[in-house]
C-alpha cells in the first residue's frame, strides 16, 4: 500500500507534465506560447514575496540565535512531560510552525541521537509530517497576493498546530504503547 | 496577530541577547535571516516559473474549469462564497490534491494560483478574505498521505520499518486538519455579521453555491 502510494507520487508529476501539454495540444491551445505566458508570472510572484519572507526570516533566527527559544522551551518542558510528551520532542512543538527548515534538522538530529525507532523519534517523525510550517504558509501565500491584514489566518493555523501536535503524540501512543 | 508576534519576537530577542551577552550573535542573525529569506525566494523562483507556467497551459486547455466542476461537494461547501465554476475552485482543488501526494512543489505553485483567483473575487486586496482564510487554513494543517521526506531521513538513519509513522502522521493531520476546519468555520460565522450576509448565513450548509451570485462576489457584493 504504501509503495503503492510513493509510486502514484513519483509518476503524479512526470505525468502531468507530459499530460497538460497533450490535451491542451488537441484543444487547439499554442502549448509554447501559453507556457511562456503564464512563467512570466511566476517570476513576478516570486520576488513580491521577498519583503514578506524576510521581515519573518530575520524575526525567526533572531529569536532562536538570542536564546529566547530555549528559555520559552524550558519554561514549558515540565508542562507537557506531565501529559507523557519526552521533553525532547518539545522544541518541536514551538519550531514547527515558524521554521520548516529548523524543525526538520532538530527531528534529524533527534533521530541520529535516539534512533530512528525510539518513542521520541516516532513522534517527531509524525510532528514534522502531520504539518505544515504555519508562518512560511502563511508570509508566502498572503504575500504572493499582497494581503497585509491576514486577520483570524494566523489563530486557526496555530490552533491547528496545536491540535496536530497533541494528536500526532496521542497516535504514537496508540499504534506504538509504551516506550 | 502577525504584527505583534513579529514585533515581539524582534523585541524579545534583543531583551534575550542582552541578558545572555548574545548581542552579537543576535545581530549576525537578523542579516542572516534576511538572507535566508531571499535565498528561499530565489529557489521559488524556478518553481514558480515552471509550474505557472504548465497552469496557464492547463487553465487555457480548459482543465482547470472542469476539475473545478467535478469538485468534490464537500470541498464546495468549505468555500461557500467562491462561485462554483470559477477558475479559483480548480486550484484549489489541485492544491489540496498536490497537499495529499506530497508533492509540496506543486502544491505551492498551485496554492498561490487560487490565492491570485480568489484575490480577484476580493473587493478590499489588502485584507484577507474568509476563503482565502479557509485555503490558508487548509494548507497549514495539509493533509499529507505520504511524509516523503520524513521517510527518506529514518531510512537513511537505518530504520526498522521506515513507513511506520503514515499511520500516526495521517491520524494527526486529519486531526489538525479537522481543527483548523472546525475553527475557520467559527471564525467566519463571527465574523459575518453585515446584513447583507445575516440573511445567507442560515442556508450556508444546505445551499452553499446560492448564498452569492457570482456577479455580485465578483463586483465587491459580498461583505467581508
Amino acid at each position: 500500500m504504501i509503495a503503492f502510494i510513493q509510486l502514484v507520487s513519483t509518476w503524479t508529476i512526470p505525468m502531468l507534465i507530459a499530460f497538460i501539454p497533450l490535451y491542451a495540444s488537441f484543444r487547439k491551445v499554442p502549448v509554447y506560447e501559453a507556457f511562456i505566458d503564464g512563467a512570466k508570472d511566476g517570476f513576478g510572484t516570486a520576488i513580491g514575496i521577498i519583503p514578506h519572507l524576510v521581515a519573518m526570516m530575520t524575526a525567526i533566527s533572531m529569536f532562536r540565535a538570542s536564546g529566547a527559544m530555549d528559555a520559552f522551551v524550558g519554561l514549558i518542558k515540565p508542562l507537557f512531560e506531565s501529559v507523557g510528551v519526552p521533553g525532547d520532542v518539545l522544541p518541536l512543538a514551538l519550531l514547527r510552525p515558524i521554521t520548516g527548515a529548523g524543525s526538520l534538522a532538530y527531528v534529524t538530529d533527534l533521530i541520529k541521537v535516539h534512533g530512528p525507532d525510539s518513542f521520541a523519534a516516532r513522534i517527531a517523525s509524525t510532528v514534522q509530517g502531520s504539518t505544515d510550517t504555519t508562518l512560511y504558509v502563511l508570509t508566502v501565500y498572503f504575500g504572493a497576493v499582497g494581503i497585509r491584514k491576514s486577520r483570524y489566518a494566523l489563530k486557526v493555523g496555530l490552533f491547528s498546530d496545536v491540535v496536530g501536535f497533541f494528536a500526532a503524540v496521542a497516535a504514537c501512543w496508540l499504534l506504538f504503547g509504551l516506550v | 496577530m502577525v504584527n505583534w508576534i513579529w514585533m515581539g519576537m524582534m523585541v524579545v530577542s534583543v531583551l534575550f541577547g542582552a541578558a545572555n551577552g548574545k548581542m552579537e550573535k543576535v545581530a549576525e542573525a537578523a542579516f542572516g535571516g534576511a538572507q535566508t529569506g531571499v535565498t528561499v525566494c530565489l529557489g521559488l523562483i524556478s518553481i514558480l516559473v515552471f509550474w505557472m507556467g504548465l497552469m496557464r497551459v492547463a487553465e487555457d486547455a480548459g482543465l482547470v474549469g472542469k476539475i473545478a466542476k467535478l469538485m468534490a461537494p464537500a470541498i464546495r461547501r468549505l468555500f461557500p462564497d467562491v462561485p462554483r465554476d470559477h477558475p479559483a475552485m480548480g486550484y484549489i482543488l489541485s492544491n489540496m490534491s498536490a497537499n495529499l501526494l506530497g508533492l509540496g512543489n506543486a502544491a505551492t505553485p498551485m496554492g498561490i494560483k487560487a490565492m491570485q483567483e480568489l484575490q480577484k473575487l476580493n473587493p478590499n486586496p489588502d485584507v484577507a478574505t474568509p476563503a482565502m482564510c479557509t485555503l490558508l487554513a487548509m494548507n497549514t494543517a495539509s493533509i499529507t498521505l505520504v511524509p516523503t521526506t520524513i521517510i527518506a531521513i529514518r531510512m537513511n538513519f537505518g530504520s526498522v520499518h521506515p513507513a511506520e509513522i503514515v499511520a500516526p502522521t495521517l491520524l494527526a493531520t486529519i486531526v489538525a486538519t479537522g481543527a483548523a476546519i472546525l475553527a475557520d468555520r467559527w471564525y467566519r460565522s463571527r465574523n459575518t455579521i453585515p446584513p447583507s450576509q445575516s440573511s445567507a448565513k442560515p442556508g450556508r450548509r444546505e445551499a452553499p453555491v446560492s448564498v452569492i451570485p457570482p456577479s455580485a462576489s465578483a463586483g465587491g457584493g459580498g461583505t467581508y
